[in-house]
């Protein structure tokens, strides 16, 4: 990947609606070549979606998120795979990974409330065959979300003119 | 009752923009592009590890020259970064901040009478620290058709055999200017012919946006003659903690050292920590900075020339410095009628040199909401001229 290709990412991930006039004055290339770049890039699944970034927690909607770890028994020929497929499918299911440590996958998971994750882990995720062990995290608050820090403290006052 | 005030202090020029900051404080909704800062605060790790220097009692005088490990640290960044090779032992002493090295070093070096040239425009220190230890400040004029670089043709011009040493600060703050390897290997001859010295002074190196800086010593012998001055202030948004640095050759180094010994002692201890811990895991923090910086500059400076403010594209620190000249208002009535009248705070070209006049310093390390916010302004102000 080159420089502006580089830049054009970290510009998009900041704020997807940036104008494309204003990408290309600030990267110093024409607008076609801004517009060709986000098409190959989309074309590549580099980029995969244009969204915003919502904090819940200041709406007046209840909305739960959770970190849920998995042990897992991995499958012949698909390790975790197909596991990691089948998971992937519901709809609450916002992030999944495969990690390091003392567990093998971790979702992270959004509902209306803690009864209605409660009631997705046991009635989806731990029946299911190959999965051992759950463990729920509800989250309490969010201090960053995707590179943004919410409650951020005041920052100290520069002075009007300096050198 | 005598009058106890010195000559010398009587002859330095107050502070130019002690007028518009008093403005400044009297308006609420300001947007100033008159701070020669970043808009960013120290990195975390950087502040944690200042803290914690103070909680295990770190709170002593270090040597005069600096902490060994940090000057250790900092020889390393400098062979990295800029291919200069300084002993940290005998060529380096870590000051408060640049003001002070470019204080001792003049101090060094200059005796009563001694000419010495600026580049003109240039930051405001230099002249009152050359005035201050006796020397007569000579401005070379470096010209927007040259997109302010010195040149070998102004340089000449203004040499006697009264000069003894040349100051440049490049990337250049007001104008934004730089010297590549072609240009400082154009005008090093002269230099070496009339044996004159060199302060550079390097605090904006690390924001130079097409390719990267070229430092003064790293060419030809160029090192021999050269005091380099540098600091955290700029790239590693330190500019409270009052920390810096100068490089030179040994027998410069121990001159200075001594006047630092009795003027400062030596830098902060806590700051000397997070200066250590800026240069051993600051990087990643410091090249996000630049890349947003360099959008903003793009992003600011076309929005000048669309308003009709003529500003050639600066190629490196974080100040744009476009001429109003075709707005028939001085640099001066324009930064203050921009304030009055459209609150938005710049700096008047004139106050960095005759070679500023009819320009205005604008620093772009402000979000980009706020840079749009203020072309808006500054169009609807040219609008309404």
């Amino acid at each position: 990947m080159d420089k502006t290709d580089s830049l054009l990412l970290g510009l998009l991930e900041k704020d997807c609606t940036t104008p494309v006039h204003e990408l290309a004055v600030m990267l110093e290339v024409p607008e076609t070549e801004i517009v060709n770049r986000k098409r190959i890039l989309e074309e590549k699944g580099i980029i995969n979606r244009y969204s915003a970034v919502i904090n819940w927690e200041e709406t007046d909607r209840d909305m739960v998120y959770a970190i849920i770890d998995l042990k897992v028994t991995p499958e012949h020929e698909h390790g975790y795979d197909r596991i990691a497929e089948k998971i992937s499918w519901f709809s609450q299911v916002q992030s999944l990974f495969l990690k390091t440590g003392t567990h093998d996958l971790q979702l992270v998971v959004k509902g209306e409330s803690m009864h209605e994750i409660a009631a997705f882990v046991a009635e989806h995720i731990a029946p299911m065959d190959q999965v051992h062990e759950t463990v729920t995290h509800i989250i309490m608050k969010t201090y960053k979300q995707n590179g943004i820090v919410y409650h951020e403290r005041e920052k100290g006052k520069r002075l009007p003119f300096s050198f | 009752m005598r009058d106890y005030i010195s000559s010398l202090a009587r002859v330095i020029p107050p502070s130019g923009i002690r007028r518009f900051f008093d403005l400044a404080e009297q308006m609420e909704n300001v947007i100033s592009l008159g701070v020669g800062e970043p808009d960013y605060a120290t990195p975390w790790h950087i502040c944690d590890a200042a803290i914690s220097s103070i909680e295990q009692g770190h709170t002593s005088y270090t040597s005069n020259r600096g902490m060994e490990p940090l000057r250790l640290e900092l020889a390393r960044f400098l062979y990295n970064h800029y291919q200069l090779e300084y002993d940290p032992d005998k060529e380096m002493i870590i000051t408060n901040g640049v003001s002070e090295a470019l204080d001792i070093s003049i101090r060094s070096i200059v005796d009563p009478g001694d000419e010495v040239l600026l580049v003109d425009p240039i930051y405001v220190s230099y002249a009152p620290c050359i005035t201050l230890a006796g020397g007569v400040p000579v401005p070379v004029p470096c010209l927007a058709k040259d997109r302010f670089r010195l040149t070998p043709e102004q340089l000449n011009e203004k040499i006697t055999p009264k000069t003894k040493a040349l100051v440049m600060n490049f990337p250049n703050n007001p104008t934004g200017g730089v010297m590549r390897k072609e240009h400082i290997k154009a005008v090093a001859d002269i230099v070496t012919d009339h044996d004159l010295v060199i302060f550079s002074d390097e605090v904006y190196a690390e924001l130079t946006y097409e390719g990267t800086h070229v430092a003064t010593a790293s060419i030809d012998d160029l090192r021999n003659r050269t005091i380099t001055l540098g600091g955290f202030s700029k790239a590693f948004a330190m500019t409270g903690w009052r920390i810096g640095y100068l490089c030179a050759p040994r027998e410069i180094t121990d001159a200075a050292l001594k006047i630092h010994q009795y003027v400062a002692l030596s830098a902060p201890t806590m700051s000397q920590h997070a200066a250590l811990e800026a240069l051993r895991h600051g990087n990643d923090a410091m090249r996000e900075m630049i890349d947003e910086y360099y959008v903003r500059r793009n992003l600011f400076v076309d929005g000048l020339n669309r308003i009709g403010l003529s500003c050639h594209l600066p190629e490196g620190a974080f100040y744009a410095f476009p001429s109003v000249e075709n707005t028939g208002l001085s640099d001066v009535e324009f930064a203050e009628r921009l304030i009055t009248e459209y609150q938005v705070a710049v700096v008047p070209g004139s106050v960095f040199g005759e070679g500023g006049i009819n320009h205005v310093r604008c620093a772009y390390a402000v979000s980009r909401a706020d840079l749009g916010i203020a072309i808006d302004r500054m169009g609807e102000f040219i609008k309404e001229l």
